[in-house]
């Protein structure tokens, strides 16, 4: 059976993540909580917007209402990456070798390895930032489609287009998709190799959550009474193929997804708080948390794929044990 | 279901450069009123007060990708309302301020279309500053002056003491013009009762309406004056002032068969909803012991039941529409044709 460990926290939890095997979880109020014999925090922003955990699970990159985009260590050490005065940080995103992404109103900006910081300017706001898997690539989500650059390197960025506003961004883990959420209760996505476009619709709310099976077979997202799980095995995506509905609820939906990381089984966190676990083959559902005080809004599996740390919005965060 | 939190009213500051934002914004800020504010502004520029709840964003409109030219929302609102809601406790309402030239429409649409705004705020009022020496050359040079005053539900004829009384008669009967459904405040230097701004809840069908009285009062020969300031005559249709190309049409009639009116409602709102700016009206359904209150920004349209008619009132309907190139001859014939036999 499932244990879980409960952290009761005040405010909405933005993201739930493990740094060195701890779990973490950072809250909107610029606090940072960590489970590491004992409950531990630290207080990094004045409001925090975005959180992210690099790579590595070294280090959270987080953004804030302060202007400060900071990393925080396992241990709770504060560095500052870089601070933009009064303007709000709406996303941060951690890349290969330290460097990092952030977004300010319109622009984009990415500290190298060097410590250069190079900043990419758009016409709208630069919504969301993913880099790619490999090489040194982001895409950044904003009104009518998305823009990729090339930070280290001198040329044009390209241009992805499709009408409507583009608000959350990932790469495929294999780099040949880039799927957008949008402000219009769908998904998009490009094939980079020549543009084909694909359109995922459907969805009764915004989608918030994506998240990708290990070797990116599968595309889970929230933002239905299911967790939406779309197919990515054929060299088209999803094109012509109806997604997997798991974890159908009646009287709830999902709000937050997380594919295991050795698995094709999800984490699916849902708007009365909560947690199943479902699988691909047989569409079987474990339920890991039988509900809470808030909507879910980010969870995370450990590296060895045992334990589940979630967040909610109304802040009682925890960690399930799936071992028991 | 965890217990949903109360809905936070926002309230949105519109008005030209230099028509007293600034000023009125200020005041909310510093004066008692037992309210605390989180501010949006495009600028910080000459906010001077200190306060780590005056966030600035830059407008920034989204249009929706469903086909309807109308449906737009500001897309830093969004985003903006959503941090800040994120952090509730600190605040116990929301005020927009929005540059002098922008359009009112999609700041008041945002919060009904986006359904995480929706759930977590309201829509108070719209307040629409304006200067009363400079209202007749800003016509003359953009629709968005217009637009804001037809948008309103509250505005705030600041600068009085800079015109003669026929000027400010002149202007006062032109913002009328605009829009009859909207109560009027003169004032200088944007020395408005803060009450007669915040928690008007002109959105509220509940409410909306109910403290109206221009409004309630339309064409009747007699006129109440809530508000202190008495505006005897009104200019309804269309103007007789140059430079205005909104018009306003109020429809009365008897009592409505719902089985003819809801059609005709929503067929008016779907086709003329580019071109309605507000509409406001109580309806008086056959058969029906309760008022039902309607109103619409654009194509987004509101209806609910509001309280029991009481004894004595007199069973109308009256229906308020503002925009541009509406044909009222259609319109007057149409909702005519709805009412019970």
């Amino acid at each position: 059976m499932p244990t879980v460990a409960p952290l009761d926290l005040t405010g909405h939890c933005v993201t739930a993540c493990w740094l060195d095997d701890v779990p973490h979880f950072a809250l909107a109020d610029g606090s940072v909580h960590r489970l590491d014999n004992g409950h531990k925090h630290v207080q990094a922003h004045d409001g925090l917007l975005a959180a992210v955990a690099t790579e590595d699970n070294k280090a959270l990159i987080t953004g804030g209402e302060d202007g400060k985009v900071l990393s925080i260590a396992a241990n709770g050490a504060i560095t500052t990456v870089a601070e933009a005065g009064r303007k709000w940080v709406q996303a941060v995103a951690p890349g290969p070798q330290g460097t990092v992404a952030w977004a300010v109103g319109k622009s984009a900006f990415v500290k190298l390895p060097d410590g250069k910081v190079r900043e990419f300017q758009h016409a709208r706001t630069a919504e969301a930032i993913a880099f790619a898997p490999k090489g040194m690539r982001i895409a950044v989500a904003r009104y009518n489609g998305a823009t990729l650059h090339f930070p280290a390197a001198q040329g044009k960025p390209t241009e992805l287009e499709w009408a409507g506003a583009h608000k959350m961004v990932t790469f495929s883990p294999d780099g040949q998709f880039l799927v957008t959420a949008m402000q219009e209760n769908a998904l998009h996505g490009w094939k980079l190799v020549d543009g084909k476009h694909m359109r995922m619709t459907g969805y009764p709310s915004k989608v918030k959550s994506l998240s990708w099976a290990p070797k990116g077979r599968w595309l889970a997202s929230s933002g239905a009474p299911a967790a939406i799980v779309w197919p990515f095995q054929a060299k088209d995506g999803p094109m012509g193929k109806a997604p997997l509905e798991l974890g159908t609820r009646g009287d709830s939906s999902a709000t937050a997804v997380c594919f295991h990381p050795a698995d094709e089984i999800v984490a699916i966190g849902y708007a009365d708080g909560m947690v199943l676990a479902a699988r691909c083959a047989d569409q079987r559902e474990v339920l890991l948390r039988r509900g809470g005080k808030g909507p879910v809004t980010s969870m995370a599996w450990d590296k060895a794929g045992r334990r589940l740390a979630f967040g909610s919005e109304a802040g009682d965060c925890g960690v399930v044990d799936i071992s028991g | 279901m965890a217990q949903a939190q109360a809905q936070i009213p926002v309230t949105v500051l519109t008005g030209y450069l230099g028509a007293g934002k600034t000023t009125l914004l200020n005041r909310i800020l510093s004066e008692s009123h037992g309210r605390r504010y989180a501010v949006i502004v495009n600028e910080f520029g000459e906010i001077g007060i200190d306060n780590d709840l005056i966030v600035e964003s830059d407008e920034e409109i989204y249009e929706m990708n469903n086909g309807c030219v109308c449906c737009t929302v500001r897309g830093d609102l969004i985003r903006t309302v959503e941090g800040l809601m994120r952090r509730p406790g600190r605040f116990d309402a929301i005020l927009v301020e929005t540059t002098g030239l922008a359009d009112p429409a999609p700041v008041a649409q945002t919060f009904f279309m986006d359904d995480d705004v929706r759930s977590k705020t309201k829509l108070d009022a719209v307040v629409a500053l304006v200067d009363a020496k400079h209202l007749p050359l800003r016509l003359k040079d953009s629709k968005e002056a217009e637009d804001q005053i037809a948008f309103a539900d509250v505005i705030v004829l600041n600068k009085t003491d800079l015109v003669s009384p026929e000027d400010l008669a002149k202007v006062e009967a032109t913002v009328r013009a605009i829009n009859p459904a909207a109560k009027i405040h003169r004032t200088e230097r944007s020395g408005v009762d803060l009450k007669e701004v915040l928690d008007r809840g002109a959105f509220d069908l509940s409410r909306a309406l109910e403290n109206d009285p221009h409004f309630l009062d339309g064409d009747d020969d007699h006129h109440h004056d809530h508000d202190g300031h008495d505006h005897g005559h009104h200019h309804h249709g269309p103007s007789d002032i140059h430079d205005v190309t909104v018009k306003s049409i109020s429809l009365r009639g008897g009592e409505m068969d719902p089985k003819k009116f809801f059609p005709w409602i929503e067929k008016t709102t779907q086709m003329d909803g580019p071109n309605i700016l507000r509409l406001k009206g109580v309806i008086a359904l056959r058969n029906d012991p309760e008022r039902y209150v309607v109103q619409a920004v654009h194509m987004i349209l509101e209806g609910d039941h509001q309280r029991p008619w009481k004894d004595g009132e007199k069973r109308e309907t009256r229906l308020v529409l503002i925009g541009r190139d509406l044909d009222e001859e259609r319109l007057r014939r149409t909702f005519e044709a709805c009412q019970a036999a």
